[in-house]
């Protein structure tokens, strides 16, 4: 019978103590790695978003809130701007583009965002099938909202003031489909794109006198742009200018604080099962004193019964790891199919990021390190003086 | 089989071991008589290697045990003795046939389970095999725990108060087991004990 084995035969015969040190260990692994595969992804997910945009100029009030509503499309704008001061700007020389947004309405929670061409450059998004609008009361829509909405070209869309599903319709001004994206990854994916004109034709009701749009997406001829721009607009103008990569990592700054205050959870629970693990091993330890002097005399070196000893906790750990890991991506991709049913961005668990590996490595060493005093106990064992005094 | 010389094993600056010299023939029995605390689990671990002694020498089939290093005495033990404990000891989580094989494998043997059948069809014990050692009667165990100590046919076996907390039938049963089985495998037996009512079965015996 090898050392495994026998670490497994005496991990069998305490089978409530066993799952109970690997569900401790488990949890605290699970809860970490689905912080980890959460966060990674929302990062990745809005970096990327905000990579494709240096400067987003727009009415003035909240820049985080211009930033959500315009670049990730998660929030109500802050208002809308002039169409010639936004032309301004877009002629500036600092300026290699300038993609105009107008925003409002909905379509069953994916907003409808009227712009121009260069939307699908600055996203990267390739038309699938169809063809670019062209004509008003023209969409073509992101393989997201043709997917979960069954959209085929041809189809005929209508929108809803707002971004909530529930929005008053616009039943009179329905949108026809005349292309689908390719899946890009981004934003672009949950959106209907529909040309500015278009919205100012559902709207021209309430239009007022000035043509309106909600904000401009630019991206620099040159990174002097990144200096000066802004602060020209901020000061010089009725407009704000402000920059998805620092709101965003503003952003992920205001998460990362509840975030990092679950990781310490974690790691406290870790930390638990951690001493939990050493006292179940010094108990065993305790328990089986006799078998290992047993061992001993039997032939076994003082080095396999640490080795026992540490088999049995090894065991353990890997359990308690491959266990917390499953927990954490199923947990993940349970969380990803509700949200993909809400609309909402998408998050998957069926995804590895490069921090559970140091993770695992972590669990292992903490884990290996807490078992080595019962592996030293049983290594200084000394067979005859136990025997003796039996 | 076995030469001990001068041999003193002192324990926190008291002498608990002192035997000046004792020979033991291949395939003899002996008996280690004494009464408790006089040395003869000592004297069984230092024979066993188990314990180093202060000063002598001690020689096993042509061994010097204590100039053997620590881990060369482990394989020693492992391959060429038996020991059977006072507490009949076993590794209660595993089968019998399990506690069996460990022995084998500690010895550098391969498993081999015609061998560990044999023994315990000759211990009577054979329909054990498969049962969770824990889950056998001290009787079972004392066969068992014999059937774990001749499985290598190790060259000597020594056996620890074998009888002591046995009724006169049981002690005479057991008794009769070790010999034979001692015999089987030509091995050398040595038995410690204060059990008196089996004094009379040995020739051969050292006072301690």
């Amino acid at each position: 019978m090898r050392i495994a084995r026998l670490a497994l035969a005496y991990l069998a015969s305490r089978p409530l103590a066993t799952a109970l040190n690997v569900a401790m260990l488990a949890l605290g692994v699970a809860t970490i790695a689905f912080l980890l595969l959460v966060t990674h992804q929302a990062e990745e997910r809005l970096t990327r978003d905000a990579r494709a945009v240096d400067l987003v100029v727009g009415a003035k009030g909240s820049p985080l809130q211009l930033i959500l509503s315009t670049v990730f499309h998660a929030d109500v704008p802050t208002g809308n701007i002039g169409l010639d001061e936004s032309r301004a700007i877009a002629t500036n020389p600092m300026v290699a583009s300038a993609t105009p947004l107008a925003l409002g309405d909905s379509f069953r929670g994916h907003r409808i965002v009227g712009t121009d061409a260069s939307f699908l450059a600055l996203h990267d998004a390739k038309l699938a099938q169809g063809r670019m609008f062209e004509a008003e009361m023209e969409a073509v829509v992101g393989a997201e909202v043709a997917r979960r909405q069954g959209l085929a070209l041809g189809a005929p869309l209508t929108g809803a003031h707002g971004l909530a599903a529930s929005g008053p319709a616009h039943g009179d001004h329905p949108y026809r489909v005349v292309g689908i994206l390719a899946p890009a990854g981004t934003v672009a994916d949950r959106l209907v794109l529909t040309s500015v004109e278009s919205v100012w034709h559902v709207h021209e009701e309430h239009a007022p006198a000035r043509k309106e749009i909600t904000a401009l997406l630019i991206r620099y001829r040159t990174p002097l742009a990144a200096a000066m721009l802004p602060r020209a607009v901020n000061a010089g103008t009725a407009m704000q200018a402000a920059s998805p990569a620092y709101e965003s990592a503003r952003l992920l700054d205001l998460a990362g604080v509840g975030v990092q205050t679950l990781q310490w959870f974690a790691v406290v629970l870790m930390a638990s099962a951690a001493l939990s693990l050493f006292a179940a091993l010094s108990s065993a330890l305790q328990e089986r004193r006799y078998d290992l002097a047993l061992l001993r005399t039997l032939g076994a070196s003082p080095a396999s019964l640490a080795a026992l000893t540490l088999a049995e906790g090894v065991t353990l750990l890997m359990a308690g790891a491959i266990l917390g890991l499953a927990l954490g991506h199923g947990a993940a991709h349970a969380l990803g199919l509700w949200l993909a049913a809400s609309g909402s961005w998408p998050l998957t668990g069926l995804a590895w990021v490069a921090g559970e590996a140091y993770l695992v490595l972590a669990v292992l060493g903490i884990g290996a390190l807490t078992c080595l005093v019962p592996a030293l106990q049983a290594y200084a064992s000394d067979p005859a003086s136990l025997l003796a005094k039996r | 089989m076995l030469e001990i010389r001068s041999l003193r094993h002192e324990y926190a600056g008291r002498t608990v071991l002192d035997v000046p010299s004792w020979d033991v023939g291949k395939g003899e029995s002996s008996l280690v008589l004494g009464p408790s605390g006089s040395g003869k689990t000592t004297l069984l671990n230092v024979i066993a290697g188990l314990a180093t002694p202060t000063a002598g020498t001690l020689r096993v089939a042509g061994e010097e045990i204590t100039r053997l290093s620590p881990s060369a005495r482990d394989a020693f033990r492992a391959r060429k003795v038996g020991l059977v404990l006072q507490t009949l000891h076993l590794i209660g989580v595993v089968s019998v046939r399990e506690n069996l094989r460990l022995a084998q494998r500690l010895a550098g043997s391969p498993v081999d389970d015609s061998r560990i059948d044999e023994v315990l069809a000759s211990l009577a014990v054979a329909t054990l095999a498969g049962a969770r050692a824990r889950d056998i009667s001290v009787g079972e165990a004392q066969r068992v725990a014999i059937a774990r100590a001749v499985v290598n046919r190790p060259a000597l076996i020594l056996a620890d108060e074998p009888t002591s907390a046995l009724d006169d039938a049981n002690c005479e049963k057991a008794l009769a087991l070790l010999l034979d089985q001692a015999a089987a495998c030509g091995a050398t037996l040595l038995v410690a004990t204060h059990d008196n009512r089996i004094r009379s079965r040995f020739a051969r015996r050292l006072e301690l």
